[in-house]
């Protein structure tokens, strides 16, 4: 009779060693410093990279089960959703503009982003480290995938889906998110770490994902919800593997300090200004809404942001430079992003409103100190005008920031009726942004900023200043994708299918 | 005392894993939020393999959280037993 043997089996700790430090090896005939060769020019100094580990000690046999776990969770979702008419489960179609910034602004940020983890994961030579960037590059991936095809449904039915990888690489308002990952990616590997690892991760990422999901699942988007918390399961992991390497670095040698202080200034103010796209998602573009941005906020920001710089007062670092214009923001940005959008409708590929009354109510008891005073009044006119027959359009291009390439639209933090506006000159060429953070960040490295691709003067070098032509360049069907919701397709659409999916006329 | 705090997509599977982890931290607080739940904890949490074994009625690897975990907040610490979540002040 066959016994079965029960081998012991390897404690957690031990397992991680073994599928980690013994996969590695001495190179015998090419020098470290020739194999690694990225990994001194940033200045950082490191001693022992086995001094590096993964707290949750995940190793590859492990992640490809979960994993495998998690995608047939999404896929059990998305093929219910599918097949049940899922679409026409949601609060109404406004909801859709913010699936289409996310599918056309964030999505090819997570295929970015599992570039750079590829990339790092070679260029990094600890072994522990270069497993963590493999298993982020292979969830990265899954993120943009997941999303897409999840997403991939609603384009079925609905404008504006169908050009997101020509939005992503020609629309004005995706280069936003397209330059803060094509800025980290052609950074070195510690700081591509610090920038996606850290920054967006660990102190940005929950107020993407947690409060805008949650808000999808109040939204009756099912297919949001399961691609969101499907990638969210793996950021846990990405947002640890972000601050080990920052203590990592912070431990191995007292001369890493200010370098690592100045990426986190820096990222921290890149990464803050990409998330104000959520801002206004999550202020206006949710129909029914779980929290607002200030709320998320401080739960994210004030609460979870202020510990994690506390923990990391111990090593010397400071909160970010731009923190407190951040906090001086918070009250006014969705705002005026929407503001912005609204009156630029004509160039986007997703639609925008004028906020109803009872939208308006909510955000002034949300933003007491800021709504009626400063917002308020500015929809009102808005709405008169639309009323009267002459609705508010912009056809003048906006002032772009070179630095994180948004509308010059932020006003002076400490005085929100006076737009924030600074220049600066470089080897005879003036240079515009919309805050001190994105002038310092140029003024560090002008070299890399002067490359930058600005959506607004490439319209001029590269299509003569032709609006239409510009729209057949982007994939923009004027009329289509662009636009007032009030009176769009997808509004007439959606009413018309679900009064089809709750009648028999 | 900073809050550390730990989400997990509220479902079948996690509502064992909650149970216990309100077991273990009676100082925590759960925040039951649409489809997820949030339990934050002053300074530290642990969540601990023998109290979900026990509320779910069947051997349980800890790592297993990694499926319905959403986010959490802390410095992390993980054996074969607990998962702890802490800030250094």
């Amino acid at each position: 009779m066959d016994m079965k043997a029960t081998k012991k089996k390897l404690g957690m700790k031990e397992r991680y060693r073994v599928l980690t430090r013994d996969l590695g090896w001495e190179p015998g005939y090419q020098s470290k410093e020739a194999i690694f060769p990225y990994v001194r020019y940033e200045g950082i100094k490191v001693h022992d990279w086995d001094k590096w580990e993964d707290p949750f000690r995940l190793t590859m046999d492990a992640y490809w089960k979960y994993q495998a776990e998690k995608e047939r969770k999404f896929y059990a979702i998305i093929d219910a959703h599918a097949q049940n008419n899922g679409h026409l489960n949601l609060t109404d179609a406004r909801y859709l503009s913010a699936l289409k910034i996310f599918l056309q602004a964030i999505s090819p940020g997570e295929y970015a982003a599992h570039k750079g983890f590829a990339r790092i994961g070679r260029e990094f030579p600890g072994v522990g480290t270069q497993v963590a960037c493999q298993m982020q590059a292979i969830d990265e991936i899954r993120h943009a995938q997941t999303q897409i095809h999840a997403m991939s449904n609603y384009n079925r039915y609905y404008d504006g889906f169908h050009a997101f990888a020509d939005a992503r690489d020609r629309i004005w308002y995706t280069s936003v998110a397209r330059s803060f990952f094509d800025d980290a990616m052609s950074a070195g590997p510690f700081e591509f770490m610090i920038a996606i690892g850290f920054s967006f991760e660990y102190v940005l990422t929950n107020l993407l994902f947690v409060p805008f999901m949650s808000g999808a699942a109040y939204n009756g988007d099912m297919a949001t919800v399961t691609f969101g918390f499907s990638a969210q399961s793996d950021e846990a992991r990405h947002m640890t593997l972000g601050l080990e390497c920052i203590k990592f670095m912070l431990e191995q040698d007292p001369d890493n300090l200010p370098i690592v202080q100045g990426w986190i200034d820096k990222w921290f103010w890149r990464g803050f200004r990409v998330l104000g796209l959520v801002s206004t998602m999550m202020d206006y573009m949710l129909p029914k809404r779980v929290m607002s941005w200030r709320e998320a906020w401080e739960i994210y920001g004030v609460e979870n942001g202020g510990a994690l710089f506390r923990d990391l007062a111990r090593y010397g670092i400071r909160p970010p430079k731009g923190w407190d214009d951040a906090e001086k923001a918070i009250d006014h940005m969705s705002h005026q992003f929407m503001l912005g959008l609204y009156q630029w409708s004509f160039g986007t590929a997703f639609h925008s409103w004028i906020p109803s009354d009872d939208d308006m109510a909510w955000l002034s008891a949300k933003y007491p100190d800021t709504f009626d005073r400063h917002y308020r009044p500015r929809w009102a006119h808005i709405k008169q005008l639309k009323a009267a027959g002459t609705p508010f359009k912009n056809y003048g291009l906006a002032r772009l920031c070179q630095c994180c390439q948004l509308p010059c639209v932020f006003t002076e933090p400490g005085d929100p009726t006076l737009t924030c506006h600074r220049e600066t000159v470089y080897k005879g060429e003036k240079y515009q942004f919309c805050s001190d953070g994105c002038k310092d960040i140029f003024e560090h490295e002008p070299e890399k900023y002067i490359q930058a691709w600005l959506p607004m003067p490439a319209l001029f070098s590269e299509l003569g200043g032709d609006v239409a032509a510009w729209m057949d360049w982007v994939s923009l069907r004027d009329g289509a994708d662009n636009g007032d919701y009030d009176g769009s397709r997808d509004q007439r659409h959606f009413d018309e299918w679900r009064g089809l999916a709750t009648s028999n006329l | 005392m900073s809050t550390v705090f730990i989400a997990l997509q509220a479902n079948e599977e996690t509502r064992p894993i909650i149970d216990a982890i309100e077991i273990d931290n009676p100082q925590a607080v759960v925040n039951r939020q649409p489809a997820m739940v949030k339990i934050d904890a002053p300074g530290r949490l642990v969540v601990r393999r023998e109290t979900i074994e026990e509320q779910l009625g069947r051997a349980y690897d800890l790592q297993e959280l990694q499926i319905n975990l959403i986010t959490l907040s802390g410095n992390v610490d993980e054996d074969e037993d607990t998962l702890t979540l802490s800030w250094n002040e």
